[in-house]
């Protein structure tokens, strides 16, 4: 069976298997994802900033009250205090990456194009565009409105201010073509919103904008999409 | 007429075709279906409206059916 099944701990008896997802069903341990369990983990996410902003923006304040002349070593904080939150941002926005992309892995053109035929026969014309132009393919879901690339998932929340970034990818044991690794993922969101983002991993979560400044800027238009989708 | 597509290295394949009127040709097609899921292949059912159904039997009045590799956390 499959490789991430087998490397999962049998379920104690008498746990109930959890309908949809087969991937999910296998992660028994795992809670199940919700409305509340993502606020929960957005809350978290924002304290965290906010945490690192103030160790490190504390002690440059402290050391420029004490003297002027330690401004070098306080702009070290201050720069701490933007670069780490910065670097978290841009490492969730680069969990997903999207088709055609430097990142995107393509060796055989043939199957790439057979692979994209059957990608654009699961979307609908909107989204058939939108994937042509920035490689993420939309998807709206209870949740939220997703973004699917070959690997990794960006689910825009309701309301549009909040990103969550998702790793998750397929178990391949052969070289997929791209298109197909993003078809396997859409399957799979489509199937079961709430299991997809319980095998997947949450990577970041943190407003829009973080989001926006590490994503390439061909793909910046999805994101924009998404916020609408979201918000509608 | 319904059609099991398994995700694979060459873009797509299609295993096997199946239709109301040609006899056996769906249980050529369920035989197909199981030996997959056996090799670990899902299979999922994509809907009209922007939906798949995971599927453990071969729906019958399906127009497609798609065999993927399990997904995993990255």
């Amino acid at each position: 069976m499959a490789q991430a099944r087998l490397k999962a701990p049998p379920a104690p008896p008498g746990t109930p298997r959890r309908p949809g997802l087969e991937e999910a069903a296998a992660l028994w341990w795992r809670p199940e994802v919700t409305e509340a369990t993502l606020r929960r983990d957005g809350r978290r996410w924002t304290i965290w900033t906010a945490a690192i902003a103030v160790v490190f923006t504390a002690p440059g304040v402290g050391l420029l009250l004490l003297s002027p002349w330690t401004l070098p070593i306080a702009i070290g904080c201050f720069a701490h205090a933007w670069i780490v939150p910065w670097l978290q941002a841009r490492r969730g926005a680069r969990s997903v990456v999207p088709l055609g992309s430097a990142r995107s892995r393509t060796e055989d053109r043939t199957a790439e194009g057979v692979a994209l035929g059957l990608l654009g026969d699961l979307v609908a014309h909107r989204e058939r565009d939108l994937l042509q132009t920035t490689g993420l393919v939309l998807q709206r879901g209870r949740l939220g409105a997703w973004l699917v690339g070959e690997r990794g998932a960006l689910m825009v929340r309701p309301g549009g201010r909040r990103v969550d970034c998702w790793c998750v990818r397929v178990a391949e044991v052969e070289r997929l073509p791209a298109g197909d690794r993003v078809a396997h993922l859409l399957l799979a969101l489509r199937e079961d919103e709430a299991g997809f983002a319980m095998v997947a991993n949450l990577g970041f979560s943190g407003a829009r904008w973080r989001v926006r400044r590490g994503l390439a800027e061909s793909a910046r238009p999805a994101l924009a999409e998404a916020r609408r989708t979201a918000r509608s | 007429m319904g059609r099991l597509v398994r995700l694979d290295r060459t873009g797509h394949t299609t295993l096997v075709e199946w239709s109301a009127g040609e006899v056996g040709s769906h249980d050529e097609a369920v035989e197909a279906f199981r030996r997959e899921l056996e090799a670990g292949m899902l299979a999922s059912v994509p809907k009209a409206d922007g939906t798949a159904e995971v599927v453990r039997e071969l729906p019958a009045d399906a127009e497609l059916v798609v065999l993927r590799r399990p997904i995993a956390g990255g």
